[in-house]
């Protein structure tokens, strides 16, 4: 029995890094990964059950490899205007914003989060494989503006309680502080603490990848491992359980969410990836990649489509699609696939022709058999909001 | 569940329970571990011919897909319909329920001892 494909994993780095939390993933019999050089927990034991457990109670991600990078002065909001392709200057404090860092030929270099921490103050959350490209950019493109740039990758732990349950359990946790928990708003956050004393600070997140609501917390390294345990020991009687990469890749799948490397990469346009809406072409002044995303790719561009099919065997990442049954030439490609654990019939978001995704049905090729799939709007899955 | 230690073993992590002329054949702790949770096998049907080290089957998790290489010429006489049906049980009880084909043969070619695979899963 050999591996035919293997699950997404970032370019990896030469030396191995560890999580703060590593030893507390040991002792709770993880399986790791390599992912972008870090040695991550791929699952405990089951990556369905940890799939299905954030669907219908919580779980608990380590994040740790996420790029954290600060930027701050009076201008870095107008670098971040520049640097980005949202309207960062925008968002008020405590407010998240997804956004995209942009090449000059208006690829993508990667998808982030910025969280607006203060008046001057901006935190961008960027993956982890891409750390060392977007702390570079940000650097080079805040160059012109009065503000500062800081990796602080390194020292910055996250942790993500994701689920229905992941309010009401982060908000009974021993020692964890934040003024009005339940008046944060999904993609805002608020800065709390953690500890006897309160003396560590979390920044609170409401946000996540995978298609639940919950929240990222943001910490030092060496109070990570105590709030993981005291997370995991307050949410044990409601479900709660640690869930690993491979969950977190199905989950984010079901809701349809991009992952570089897969559906995003620096040949890519915004609009084939279907996140037009979120380059802002109105705001004022130049950014990195405006004229070119202003142009658009060219007429005969692929775009991301999500595909259904019936039975068990799901297309995965690289697999052709075809317009008929047999023969011709692919009209796409695969980018992600799985048996979706939540609606039990195969799922997969590809690239293709833009003649072909206006068809009615198209055809994944799986290991030399053709098997029929419908086009279907993103995402596959969304929850009921609370 | 089978005695590990009697069963013999191929490098592509496969266990083989040999009784008289007829071979069970399952995938290991190891490689199930490896795959994540199985959600899908294709298990070639009695009758069907198979020869040493080709794909004959496949087994997907939701992360990834394995192939299932005979591990020995001959015929296969049975499919774990029960596996086929709940694919779950390659992970719960690979070494027993979680079997995968039985094969009739004529020659048993030469394979992994316990302690020679549990040497080549330490590596």
């Amino acid at each position: 029995m050999t591996d035919t494909t293997e699950p997404p994993t970032g370019a990896t780095a030469p030396e191995e890094r560890r999580s703060p939390l590593h030893d507390a993933h040991v002792a709770a019999g993880a399986s790791f990964t390599d992912f972008a050089g870090w040695q991550m927990p791929v699952s405990y034991g089951s990556d369905l059950a940890e799939h299905h457990a954030i669907r219908t109670a919580a779980g608990l991600f380590d994040l740790s490899h996420m790029a954290e990078i600060y930027l701050v002065g009076p201008e870095a909001a107008a670098a971040l205007d520049y640097a980005l392709a949202g309207k960062i200057s925008a968002t008020a404090e405590g407010q998240a914003k997804y956004s995209l860092l942009l090449a000059e030929s208006g690829g993508i270099v990667d998808d982030l989060v910025v969280y607006r921490t203060g008046d001057d103050r901006f935190l961008v959350v960027a993956n982890a494989s891409n750390r060392a490209a977007v702390a570079s950019e940000l650097v080079a493109r805040a160059q012109n503006f009065d503000c500062e740039v800081f990796d602080e990758s390194d020292d910055i732990a996250l942790i993500a309680i994701q689920g229905p349950k992941a309010f009401e359990i982060l908000s009974q946790v021993p020692g964890f502080s934040v003024d009005g928990l339940d008046t944060i708003k999904y993609y805002w956050s608020r800065p709390g603490t953690f500890g006897a004393d309160g003396e560590h600070e979390v920044l609170v997140a409401r946000t996540g990848y995978t298609g639940e609501d919950g929240y990222e917390l943001y910490v030092a390294p060496d109070a990570a491992t105590e709030l993981w345990e005291a997370l995991l020991e307050t949410g044990a009687g409601s479900g709660l359980v640690p869930a690993g990469l491979a969950s977190r890749d199905t989950l984010r799948l079901e809701a349809g969410m991009p992952l570089y490397g897969h559906e995003l990469d620096v040949n890519t346009f915004p609009v084939q990836a279907g996140l037009g809406r979120v380059v802002n072409r109105t705001k004022e002044g130049d950014f990195v990649g405006r004229a070119a995303v202003e142009a658009g790719p060219k007429e005969t561009a692929r775009v991301l489509v999500g595909l259904v099919s019936e039975g068990k065997r799901a297309g995965r990442a690289g697999y052709p699609v075809f317009a008929s049954a047999e023969g011709g030439d692919p009209v796409g490609i695969i980018t992600s696939g799985a048996l979706s654990p939540t609606l039990g019939y195969p799922i997969a978001m590809a690239y293709v022709d833009p003649g072909a995704a206006t068809s009615a049905s198209l055809f994944i090729d799986v290991r030399g058999k053709r098997i029929a799939a419908t086009l279907t709007p993103l995402p596959f899955y969304k929850r009921e909001s609370r | 569940m089978a005695d590990k230690t009697t069963l013999q073993y191929t490098a592509e992590h496969e266990w083989v329970l040999v009784d008289g002329d007829t071979a069970t054949v399952g995938i290991t702790e190891y490689a199930a571990d490896k795959l994540g949770d199985v959600v899908y096998v294709d298990l070639p049907e009695a009758g069907t011919d198979v020869s040493s080290g080709t794909v004959v089957g496949e087994i997907e998790s939701t992360k990834s897909v394995g192939e299932l290489f005979a591990p020995i010429s001959g015929t296969v006489v049975e499919a774990n319909q029960a596996v086929i049906d709940a694919p779950e049980l390659v992970n719960s009880d690979p070494f027993g329920e979680g079997w995968l084909i039985k094969v009739s043969f004529d020659a048993l070619p030469e394979l992994l001892s316990f302690d020679e695979y549990s040497a080549l899963v330490a590596e």
